[in-house]
């Protein structure tokens, strides 16, 4: 087909955690602009397994750019050259025929990497099972309707909430920080009153747990909300730390 | 054996209380000697966890992403429904339970859809409670949007992200019972068998995904929260992990599987662009609330859209349904769309999709307000395709969305295996053959918050207090069976990639079991299906070992299991004579090309069980007694 393209893709190839890995090389022969870059990413692949080698393994799965599944770093930038865009929806109409395209994995000590393109996130769960919920058991809320909530302050939640976990601020960080992601799920408590009743004990908790899992220290360079797929604004971080203070003035 | 579906006596709005009542409890010193196993975390998993966690029980989850939070409820766009009649335009229970029980073709079970619209208020006071932020009013208060199938606004949403910021909700309730340790979450498992012990379920044998370990897990009770089937079709708007295996294994070991046939279609999606296309995406139906559905009057009209005058567009929909216009059921807006493009009126590269138009709604109310309803959907739109639909309308056409069918449960959402339960999409119960948009959401946290909790007591009221052995014979064989089903898979070394054969196993479906269907293509599909089950068995090429993380061995278990599933899908669609929701048997249906339902012959749940390998399945009929509904044809007019 016109306007199809031949690119050359350099990748990075671990068998497993404990593996050295390595960048390999192989073509991406006749793609479509229209194609996504997870679908060039296949016809790579099938291209492998008919060669009898191994297909470069990648996280994916919704490919609608909300699951936060999809984490890779193409020519050094988190998810690719577009802002606001997860990898799934980076289409390959941002290219141009012979193209060299590095792809590499999630860097991050708190991430190791489980194979090729994948990396273990579960350091980011452990954050939110510390203290990113607000505790009601089911059958115990009140009418939805029984508290106005300023809809300011919905809206701000909501910009907050809608973080997808992919940990592209992670792997943008220097420090490999992970405050924007922690933060953005702090701010959307802090924010509503549902949240206020055990708002000290929840930035505290998660904080703890932040740096036990090995992520570092904000670097305030902004790096995060520069790469973040979903536009989290790094307001959110101060807003935690003026959580925190208030936190830690009340001794919790 | 015959199905009880267990409906409780008593007048309609009494059943759920009343058969509440009579629910054996556990009492909560008790509750602690329970092992519950939950497979799949999207919102009925989710949310079935962390209640039973708060309740007591030990749970444990499995997911195969690698987070709770990715489960493909995640990506659900458009809203919830529930009956709060905030809006004060005269909608309630009943009015939600009658629209539901319309829309799904007068196909699903009275009791269990009234039950369904009872807790639907409950479901919003809880996700409120949980700080889900929802859309609000200035005043603080709630907003409300509508959705096809009703002349009420009861849908609750989060801009397109609704789906996002509910499973987040659950999750969040969920991550609170793992901090306390109530519930062990397992990520990247997957599981490959159903374990059953004296005729009832008592584990599961799961692989671990990174070391390819095959581990046994035993448990009181096992629910499966898995989603739906409809990846069966290869191009979908499903996410792409998606499957059918835990379903279907459940299914080979006894639990019915209903009205496999009843698929959905959903008719606002991006087309298809190419062969290399891996997935297709949703416009949420919310946008039909502005945008208007049109096609030029003119077959073939090279104008682009914006040059095209009113007097040379059809607004289709408006025209042939005065009374709902662009909002009426999917199925009905799928078909339109399909028959139009059928007539030769269809726009864009491949005449295979029509134009939904958002100009009228950005000269009414601005540019500013139509993207604060739906910008995150304009975006995504503009990624995929490279056009603005702000500038230019978008093009769309129905995509496979959502299964109505699935395992066939009674009222207390336990299937035919005593001890196994299906929740959400997994089950077939409320939807009857058409689902209702935000009624998805609705369903799957109903199930997990407040039904499950319920009924699961009752099972395990009756069930021996000890701890279930993972080293049984039961369990062992189980797992020796999995094991080698993955060699078996590796071993072929054939030709064909497994995305090859989920290529054309999809094709065989969209062409034989799509959105028209007749009794000479269910056939035919039928034969190809087995052939290219044959093939699949013989000319497989799966890369790699089971002792690594391996993509398309995870993937070729979940083709052998579509192979099946899909030719009892056929089976079933052949066996329904009658059109109803999104079943449509080109053969029966009226004058004006509308689905012509056989109530006389048809008025019943079909659940197949299964009987062996290269066997027919066996047809048990559920008959669905309407005492409250008067069956009419339905009208959107």
């Amino acid at each position: 087909m016109s306007g199809n393209m031949n690119l050359t893709l350099k990748v990075w190839r671990q068998k497993n955690a404990s593996d050295t890995g390595r960048i390999e090389t192989y073509p991406a022969k006749n793609i479509s602009p229209d194609m996504s870059f997870l679908e060039m990413l296949d016809v790579v692949n099938e291209d492998l397994i008919k060669e009898g080698k191994d297909p470069i393994a990648f996280d994916h799965d919704c490919r609608e750019g909300i699951c936060g599944m999809c984490s890779m770093y193409i020519n050094g930038r988190a998810h690719g050259p577009n802002k606001g865009v997860t990898a799934c929806q980076l289409h390959m109409r941002s290219f141009k025929n012979g193209d060299t395209i590095i792809i590499e994995p999630w860097r991050a000590a708190a991430f190791p990497v489980l194979r090729d393109l994948i990396v273990d996130r579960t350091a980011l769960e452990k954050i939110q099972q510390a203290g990113g919920f607000v505790s009601v058991n089911t059958g115990s809320a009140p009418d939805a309707n029984a508290i106005p909530v300023p809809k300011w302050n919905a809206d701000e939640a909501f910009n907050a909430a809608a973080c997808i976990g992919c940990g592209a601020c992670v792997a943008a960080c220097k420090n490999s920080s992970a405050m924007l992601f922690m933060s953005a799920k702090v701010s959307q408590y802090a924010l509503l009153p549902q949240g206020k009743a055990e708002a000290k004990m929840r930035v505290t908790n998660m904080l703890k747990v932040h740096d036990e899992q090995g992520f570092g220290a904000c670097t305030n360079t902004e790096a995060c909300e520069a790469e973040c797929p979903k536009g989290i604004s790094v307001s959110n971080i101060a807003r935690m730390n003026r959580e925190y203070a208030a936190a830690m003035l009340a001794g919790e | 054996m015959t199905l009880d579906s267990k409906i409780p006596a008593g007048p309609l709005s009494e059943k759920w209380d009343r058969h509440k009542f009579n629910l054996k409890l556990v009492n909560p010193a008790n509750k602690r000697r329970y092992d519950v196993i939950i497979v799949g975390t999207g919102l009925a998993g989710a949310s079935a966890a962390a209640s039973l966690a708060e309740l007591g029980y030990n749970v444990k989850t499995f997911c195969f992403q690698d987070s709770p939070r990715r489960a493909h409820s995640i990506a659900a766009q458009g809203g919830i429904n529930a009956a709060k009649n905030y809006r004060n335009d005269g909608d309630s229970v009943y009015r939600l339970f009658y629209d539901t029980i319309k829309g799904g073709d007068y196909r699903a079970r009275e009791a269990n859809v009234h039950r369904l619209a009872q807790v639907s208020v409950n479901i919003i006071d809880q996700c409120v409670a949980q700080g889900v932020p929802f859309a609000r009013e200035y005043g603080g208060l709630l907003d409300n949007r509508s959705f096809g199938g009703a002349q009420v606004s009861r849908t609750f949403y989060a801009k397109g992200q609704t789906g996002q910021q509910l499973l987040l909700g659950a999750y969040s309730a969920m991550n609170r019972m793992v901090g306390s340790g109530q519930i062990k979450s397992y990520t990247r498992h997957e599981m490959l068998e159903l374990v059953m012990v004296d005729g009832q379920a008592r584990g599961i044998i799961a692989r671990d995904m990174v070391t390819g370990e095959i581990e046994r897990h035993s448990a009181h009770a096992v629910v499966l929260c898995t989603g739906g089937y409809g990846n069966v079709f290869y191009l979908t708007t499903y996410a792409r992990g998606s499957n059918a295996t835990a379903i279907w294994r459940a299914h080979k070991k006894g639990a019915f599987f209903g009205n496999p046939c009843m698929t959905q279609i959903h008719p606002t999606c991006i087309p298809v662009s190419g062969d290399h296309q891996s997935k297709l995406t949703l416009m949420s139906e919310s946008l039909r609330n502005d945008g208007r559905i049109w096609v030029p009057k003119q077959k073939g009209d090279p104008r682009p859209p914006a040059d095209i005058p009113e007097d040379d567009r059809d607004y289709y929909l408006e025209r042939r349904y005065p009374s709902f216009g662009n909002l009426v059921p999917r199925d009905i807006a799928s078909r339109a769309a399909k028959d139009m493009c059928d007539k030769g009126y269809g726009v864009g590269k491949t005449g295979l999709a029509v134009y939904l138009d958002f100009s009228d709604a950005i000269n009414r109310l601005g540019e500013k307000a139509v993207e604060a309803k739906y910008g995150n959907l304009f975006d995504m739109y503009k990624q995929i395709t490279g056009d603005n639909p702000y500038k230019t309308p978008m093009m769309i056409y129905p995509a496979v969305h959502y299964t109505m069918g699935g395992l066939w449960v009674d009222y207390n959402l336990m299937t035919t295996i005593p001890g196994l339960y299906a929740c959400g999409e997994a089950n077939f119960s409320d939807h009857g053959a058409n689902r209702l948009g935000a009624s998805a959401l609705m369903q799957g946290l109903a199930d997990g918050y407040f039904v499950l909790p319920y009924t699961i007591g009752d099972y395990l009221a009756g069930v021996e207090r000890k701890p279930i052995a993972n080293d049984t014979p039961e369990f062992m064989e189980a797992e020796k069976a999995v094991k080698e089903r993955l060699n078996k898979l590796l071993s072929i070394k054939g030709k064909k990639t497994v995305h090859d054969f989920h290529r054309e196993l999809g094709l065989i479906m969209w062409n034989h079991c799509g959105m028209g269907r007749n009794e000479q293509g269910l056939k035919e599909g039928i034969v190809k299906m087995r052939a290219l089950r044959e093939e699949f068995w013989k000319d497989l090429l799966v890369p790699g070992s089971d002792n690594e993380l391996n993509q398309n061995l995870e993937k070729a278990g979940r083709v052998a299991d579509y192979l099946e599933l899909g030719e009892l899908m056929m089976v079933d669609a052949l066996e329904r004579k009658e059109s109803c929701g999104g079943h449509f048997r080109e053969e029966y249906q009226t004058p004006e090309g509308e689905a012509l339902r056989d109530d006389d012959n048809f008025a019943y749940v079909a659940a197949w069980e299964y009987k062996g390998d290269n066997q027919a399945h066996q047809l048990h009929k559920e008959e669905l007694e309407y005492e409250f509904i008067q069956r009419s044809q339905r009208s959107y007019k």
